[in-house]
């Protein structure tokens, strides 16, 4: 073994001593990661769930539905369809006759589509579909083609996507700013916590520097002991996740939710994810917490 | 080994510890540091561990300039001075042998080489029988050999004592002052502050006098002045 290697071997020897010599208070830091972490999972649940719909909404709103009158003129359309144009501010403009249209929703109905078959007439409208390059152009479009002839009535959603957006942003820097005040309340509690050994090992630290110790190898230790604290409480909040998000995704998918659930994040794609940040962040706030309560006590 | 050239330290809240402090310190010698309490002994020492920079002036030791060093740079001047201390510093939960294999685990050594010098430092100090003992089952006397092993088991050139006999009567002084006297024979540069005349007296080394911060005194084979109280 090198010299290197010793050395570090010596650290991380040192570390798990702390570690279990101050398992009483490492329970505290234990327990404050796994509560940041489960509070952090819930949001980021949230969070992309939340994303999931403003996508979807985006989508099926980034469109203005022009419904027409049955009698419409192939002119008056095309009218209609070159001031739409004129502004640059769609990708694609669409014509879904009515039949189409009652097609579509046959489809989009199921089984209960036979439902419809027993319609005596077709009561849905021809339609354009413009579709929009950006939501934001919907009232602009919409107005240089209102006054036209031919259009029963124009749909758009301009404002669910404005509130739903809006929601979203609260939602996520509220989220945050919890979790934030969270991962600084823990790094307060595990840097006590790491206080303690250092304050037990106070004649050792003084000793070893007398003797030639760089900081590294005194602050070691207490590095690896604060991130053992953090990674023992992001594999609880991990499995928590894994196991509490499972059995709420597989509760809600009963089809009684079905329309609920397309929106929420498939949890195999959350885990992945979850893993990776909360094995960060937990491992990061440990490492944090121990350097605050080393910081007053390397000055010699 | 041990230079100062024209070294003044006045610490923060305006004490002035220290000032223009010409001092040379030749390899192998054993210098003694004497003055009353406040004259600036200790922080002669805390300037050559590098516990304190000074505020002018310049300090080489082992002919290296050491007046300003980055801070990580300071544990590997410390691994050059062995330090003794009046009151032992050692860790309660070891035995005497891992008291002082832990001053070589530190700076990496290898086992092999422990399991070599713990032992022939433990013999030097006369504490081989005592190896497995822990430190409340010995005698002050035997803490401070204890501490003199540790100190040396890297074997610095220079060893640094701070009032090492201090706490100790005096049979038990003297047992001390052979050990750092054999040390010394061995070829370690030893600078020793002390309080105790007799033993000053006695050893016929060279005496460096210090009072309110300036060398008034420095002598060969000199004797603690009879003006100054012991404290």
């Amino acid at each position: 073994m090198s010299m290197r290697l010793r050395i570090a071997s010596n650290i991380i020897k040192q570390g798990f001593k702390g570690v279990w010599r101050n398992k009483a208070m490492g329970l505290a830091s234990i327990t404050s990661i796994t509560a940041v972490l489960l509070i952090l999972g819930i949001v980021l649940i949230l969070i992309l769930s939340l994303n999931n719909i403003v996508l979807d909404t985006r989508e099926r709103f980034d469109e203005v539905q022009v419904f027409l009158e049955d009698e419409i003129t192939s002119a008056q359309m095309e009218e209609i369809e070159k001031k739409a144009k004129a502004s640059n501010k769609l990708v694609s403009v669409t014509f879904k006759s009515k039949d189409e249209a009652l097609e579509e929703m046959k489809e989009g109905w199921g089984d209960e589509g036979y439902l419809l078959e027993g319609l005596e007439e077709n009561p849905l409208p021809h339609t354009l579909i413009l579709k929009l390059k950006d939501i934001e152009y919907a009232e602009d479009v919409v107005k240089s083609i209102e006054n036209l002839e031919g259009i029963e009535e124009i749909q758009y959603n301009y404002d669910i996507m404005e509130k739903l957006v809006l929601f979203t942003n609260y939602i996520r820097t509220g989220g945050l700013a919890i979790v934030l005040i969270l991962i600084l309340v823990s790094i307060f509690i595990i840097s006590n916590t790491i206080k303690l050994t250092v304050t037990a090992r106070k004649r050792e630290i003084n000793i070893m520097k007398y003797v030639g110790a760089t900081n590294g190898y005194i602050r070691g230790p207490f590095v690896i002991e604060g991130v053992v604290f953090g990674l023992i409480g992001a594999i609880i909040s991990i499995l928590a996740v894994n196991y509490g998000y499972n059995y709420f995704f597989n509760a809600a998918s009963d089809k009684l939710y079905v329309l609920f659930t397309v929106y929420l994040v498939p949890p195999k794609a959350l885990m992945q994810d979850i893993v990776i940040i909360f094995t960060a962040i937990g491992a990061g706030i440990g490492a944090l917490g121990s350097l605050v309560s080393m910081k007053r006590f390397l000055n010699v | 080994m041990i230079r100062f050239i024209n070294v003044s330290k006045e610490y923060k809240n305006g004490v002035k510890a220290l000032s223009n402090i010409n001092l040379n310190i030749e390899k192998g010698e054993f210098v003694f540091l004497v003055g009353p309490s406040g004259a600036g002994k200790s922080t002669l020492i805390k300037l050559i561990l590098k516990e304190e920079n000074p505020t002018d002036g310049r300090i080489y030791l082992n002919n290296e300039d050491i007046t300003y060093v980055k801070n990580r740079k300071i544990p590997y001047i410390r691994r050059n001075v062995g330090v003794v201390f009046q009151d032992f510093r050692l860790l309660p939960n070891k035995t005497v042998y891992e008291n002082v294999a832990f001053a070589m685990e530190i700076i990496g050594a290898h086992p092999k080489e422990i399991r070599r010098n713990v032992p022939m430092v433990l013999s030097m100090v006369d504490l081989s029988k005592k190896a497995h003992n822990y430190p409340h089952e010995l005698s002050g006397g035997e803490h401070q050999r204890v501490a003199i092993a540790r100190a040396i088991v890297n074997s610095p050139p220079i060893l640094i004592a701070d009032e090492p006999t201090g706490n100790l009567d005096p049979d038990t002084a003297w047992e001390i002052m052979k050990v750092l006297r054999d040390i010394n024979r061995r070829g370690t540069t030893i600078l020793m502050a002390t309080h105790a005349k007799d033993i000053v007296d006695a050893m016929k080394r060279r005496v460096v006098e210090i009072e309110k911060g300036t060398i008034i005194r420095d002598e060969e084979k000199g004797v603690y002045e009879h003006e100054i109280t012991n404290s």
